[in-house]
């Protein structure tokens, strides 16, 4: 079924010393703080990370539940907030796929595609072979997302001792981590130009349309800096 | 539990799971080699950049009660300790906590 050997081996990325798992941590760490703060319980607090674990979709739950907005409005705020893990699936399962392993495989382990997973397995896919890829990604997704759920069930119970600077602190840590590991991954003269216009057409979109703006701006720096670097390979 | 937390819960999950959902299914078709992959890694790329990029500018949440040049002043010199600590990712992540944490005591 599952290769155990790569899987162990993918669930131990995240021991490194500059692995994802400590921003990772600190910022579901503030999640389960503000689950609590909003009304939620343990339970519900556990199953909305167990379930959803992508950051900005359960922050924008949160404020919707805030506000009392319907939950059709709910649906469309998280759909447009997390539909970038769309380009961010098909630019990695490809990667992934072998004939010789069961479908099953990647439609239950696409529920681990986020940003930290995914960015540990941008890097470490060609340390892998193919055939084994899909169950060391299993690894790293287990990894990322017992620490995302442990995280929570941490900041719900330690909300009381968490004030209003600990947790701008915490929040902080997340884009600031994934701002330095986008860095790191900029070695093509595509995907430099994809990260750097796509940090400034975000928010530049925001103006236009703060719902669309991720959407937008993503879609026209990814768009520019595939035509730039194609252009310039030839 | 209550209903509408519940079931908020189970709307996000399933707005959520359907973006993955859809992009294994894409992927079946496509290969790793082929110009649609290599435009998918950039629009990947992109709009990640995009959300990062959003969240320090626009935030959601608690980070929306700092003010704009603190965050970006945080950012900045994040970025640059990463690059003097010859890209070690750890030592950004914990200035930019610790720092954030104490201009907003004391803005």
């Amino acid at each position: 079924m599952i290769n155990l050997k790569y899987f162990f081996q993918g669930f131990s990325c995240i021991k490194r010393f500059d692995s994802p798992a400590i921003a990772l941590f600190c910022c579901m760490i503030a999640i389960g703080a503000l689950f609590k703060n909003i009304g939620l319980n343990i339970q519900e607090s556990f199953f909305s990370t167990f379930l959803t674990y992508a950051l900005p979709g359960s922050l924008v739950m949160a404020e919707s539940l805030i506000i009392g907005a319907p939950l059709l409005n709910i649906f469309i705020a998280v759909w447009l907030v997390n539909a970038r893990l769309y380009p961010m699936t098909v630019s990695l399962m490809p990667l992934l796929m072998h004939e010789s392993q069961p479908k099953w495989k990647y439609y239950l382990s696409c529920h681990f595609v986020a940003v930290s997973a995914w960015l540990i397995m941008k890097s470490n896919y060609q340390n892998v072979d193919k055939k084994n890829r899909i169950d060391y990604w299993m690894g790293v997704g287990t990894a990322t997302w017992s620490i995302a759920i442990i995280g929570t069930i941490i900041g719900f119970i330690t909300s009381d001792f968490l004030n209003k600077d600990v947790m701008i602190g915490l929040a902080i840590v997340n884009p600031v981590y994934f701002m330095c590991m986008m860095i790191g991954a900029m070695q093509t003269i595509q995907i430099t130009l994809s990260i750097i216009l796509g940090a400034i057409l975000g928010p530049a979109f925001y103006y236009l349309s703060p719902e669309w703006s991720i959407l937008f701006g993503g879609f026209f720096a990814g768009t520019i800096a595939y035509f730039v670097g194609t252009k310039n390979d030839n | 539990m209550t209903t509408s937390i519940v079931l908020a819960i189970i709307v996000t999950s399933i707005a959520t799971y359907s973006s993955r959902f859809l992009g294994v299914l894409s992927s079946e078709k496509i290969k790793e080699t082929s110009k649609i992959f290599v435009w998918f890694n950039c629009l990947a790329y992109s709009t990640l950049a995009a959300l990062i990029a959003r969240v320090v500018i626009f935030p959601y949440g608690i980070l929306s009660e700092t003010d704009h040049l603190l965050r970006l002043i945080v950012l900045f010199f994040s970025i640059l300790i990463f690059y003097l600590t010859k890209r070690n990712l750890v030592y950004p992540t914990v200035f930019s906590a610790i720092i954030l944490f104490f201009l907003s005591s004391y803005f």
